[in-house]
């Protein structure tokens, strides 16, 4: 959240410092600086030729021209990967969104004012625990209850399942099951920012809506959701670029199997990279994923200034 | 992983909203059963979160025995640490959790320096082109580490670097220190100026003012920061996985993702393992909140 609204630097009163002053403290950029230039501009660049020419990482690469994008263009697998980052932006931003509104505003409007806000903090803290796991634990607490032979396909066989699915190693399961472990981690994220946000509402326009007879989910409709826009905003952006970005939770879980069911670009360049060496192509794959998340973070950013103008 | 902790600090930062009116607002709202059928429903799908690390927590000290027995369901019939302590000694937990500690605790401290100096050139020394600097920061943080991630392994291979815990540490370092950079700089720029403008006429240098005026001041702020770095650190996934292969170099984040497929014989260690992960993040999770509250509580005396 900070991120977005730090930008905007105050002025700050008092005299403005000389020029000389200002250049006295560039010495201090320095170490930041040159950190800056090694581990992201150079790489950055280095990055962007690569995808230029044919290269399995040992040896001088050859040029190539936009071969690796052409291919790109006509690859099968690439837009497959694509295709699934929408179903990781439903799982990571869009369901979680909705239903950490729904949730914060049952917590923090309807909750605390019957129940006080020791149980509404609890409840809180429960939908927030997935959040704080790394994921790659998260992987596998979920690894070993989704596997054949794992914890819910015990339950299901007492239960008289004969032949329930492997959950992660079939093709018509093993997304749903993906979309399923990333709801679970994501929701807690947008939960606790609307609710930190709700707190920010003038408590006046609840009660005056209540006074005149207006529901809880009315007050939701008509109030809470409208005042609600910024965080509404915060949290889809940084979900969907976090959805496109997604790396982790593919590589414990499945591996972007079974097949290319739950495969993502950013892992189907790590397995260029680091499985097929075919470095220059990964290298365009990742390249076309920065250009997608630069141009979605624009756009974004271009529609919330806009909607503020209006 | 920015998503997590920017999270808490909106959550502890803002203050809950005074309880309305007291007595007034209690008898506005009915007393009649539906609040506790809410009550019922959300404190069962609060629960539905929990179930996987209960699930985690109660078979991993049974016996594999009791698991046949009486399913992962059940209460443990028996207890067995055996699971465990299998787990620990095959991954040699103590290990990684000292790489874990090592590297995030180098990160926290290189990356919150880094992102003080930087900081304090471009919200106190207010240098020109600053907002340019802000903006590449910002643009830095949207770039995927895949689009980083070659030529930094590259890089590292011909330094001599590669699969050492040092260059993990200044990777993730100057990588936190975008966000790092972007939080102090809006810290800075809202700076008092007279406490800098005494600092300045009782003739204190640059250093002098960072070091005995600055960092003083917003200490509380950079508790903050390193609880962060610290905790993205010890979450983060992608380099260390990329960077570090010798298994005595590994994190315990990585040593726990490369289970996944193992040991799918024993039914009870993946649980096991499952819980050793837990069991650290759950007590960041409870340290990490009151580290939170005070620098709040902290600020808000200043």
């Amino acid at each position: 959240m900070t991120v977005f609204t730090a930008a905007g630097t105050r002025a700050r009163s008092g005299p403005p410092l000389s020029r000389a002053a200002r250049k006295g403290y560039l010495r201090y950029l320095a170490p930041g600086a040159l950190g800056f230039v090694i581990v992201v501009l150079v790489p950055f660049v280095m990055n962007i030729a690569i995808s230029f020419t044919d290269w399995s990482g040992i040896g001088a690469p050859s040029f190539a021209g936009l071969d690796n994008y052409r291919r790109l263009v006509g690859d099968e697998m690439f837009w497959s990967a694509f295709a699934n980052s929408i179903w990781f932006i439903v799982a990571m931003a869009i369901v979680p969104t909705a239903l950490g509104l729904v949730l914060a505003a049952g917590l923090f409007d309807y909750l605390e004012p019957r129940f006080g806000q020791r149980v509404s903090s609890a409840l809180r803290a429960g939908f927030y625990l997935p959040q704080v796991l790394p994921v790659a634990v998260a992987g596998i607490v979920w690894g070993w209850i989704l596997t054949p032979y794992g914890a819910l396909n015990t339950v299901l066989q007492k239960l008289g399942v004969t032949d329930p699915p492997n959950w992660l190693g079939d093709t018509a399961w093993a997304m749903p099951s993906v979309m399923l472990v990333l709801i679970w981690i994501q929701l807690g994220y947008g939960l606790v920012i609307f609710m930190a946000g709700m707190a920010r509402i003038d408590p006046q326009f609840h009660e005056a809506a209540e006074l005149d007879g207006a529901s809880w989910l009315t007050r939701f409709r008509h109030i809470t959701i409208p005042q609600m826009q910024p965080e509404i905003f915060v949290v889809l952006l940084t979900t969907t670029i976090a959805a496109l970005k997604v790396f982790g939770p593919v590589f414990v879980l499945t591996k972007g199997g079974p097949g290319n069911a739950t495969n993502v670009p950013s892992y189907y360049s790590y397995s260029n990279f680091f499985g097929t060496l075919q470095v220059g192509y990964g290298a365009a794959i990742a390249t076309a994923l920065t250009v997608v998340v630069i141009a979605l973070t624009a756009a974004f950013i271009k529609i919330q200034s806009r909607a503020e103008g209006a | 992983m920015t998503i997590t902790t920017e999270a808490d600090v909106t959550a502890t930062v803002t203050r809950p909203r005074p309880a309305a009116g007291g007595a007034a607002a209690a008898s506005r709202h009915r007393r009649g059963p539906a609040r506790w059928i809410v009550l019922a429903l959300l404190t069962l799908a609060a629960l539905a979160t929990l179930f996987p690390f209960a699930m985690a927590a109660i078979n991993a000290i049974k016996t594999v025995d009791d698991y046949t027995a009486h399913g992962p369901l059940a209460l443990p019939h028996s207890f067995d640490l055996s699971a465990i302590t299998t787990f620990w000694q095959e991954v040699d937990y103590t290990n990684k959790l000292l790489n874990s500690i090592l590297i995030s605790g180098s990160v926290a401290v290189l990356g919150t320096a880094i992102s003080v100096l930087n900081a304090y050139a471009i919200g106190i020394g207010r240098i020109r082109a600053r907002r340019s600097v802000l903006l590449l920061l910002l643009l830095a943080t949207t770039i995927p580490q895949e689009a980083l991630i070659y030529p930094l392994y590259y890089m590292a291979k011909a330094v001599d670097l590669y699969d050492t815990r040092l260059v993990v540490i200044i990777i993730s370092a100057v990588m936190s220190s975008a966000f790092g950079t972007y939080l102090l700089a809006s810290v800075l720029t809202a700076f008092p100026p007279e406490i800098l403008e005494a600092a300045r006429i009782d003739g204190a240098g640059r250093w002098q003012v960072l070091r005995h005026v600055v960092i003083p001041v917003i200490r509380p702020t950079l508790a903050v920061l390193m609880t962060f770095f610290f905790i993205w650190t010890w979450n983060d996934f992608f380099l260390p996985l990329v960077m570090l292969v010798a298994n005595d170099n590994q994190t315990a984040s990585v040593a726990l993702g490369s289970l996944q497929g193992q040991y799918t014989s024993s039914p009870t260690s993946l649980a096991a393992a499952s819980l050793m992960g837990i069991l650290p993040a759950v007590a960041f999770f409870l340290i990490f909140q009151r580290t939170l509250t005070r620098g709040a509580v902290a600020g808000a005396v200043k």
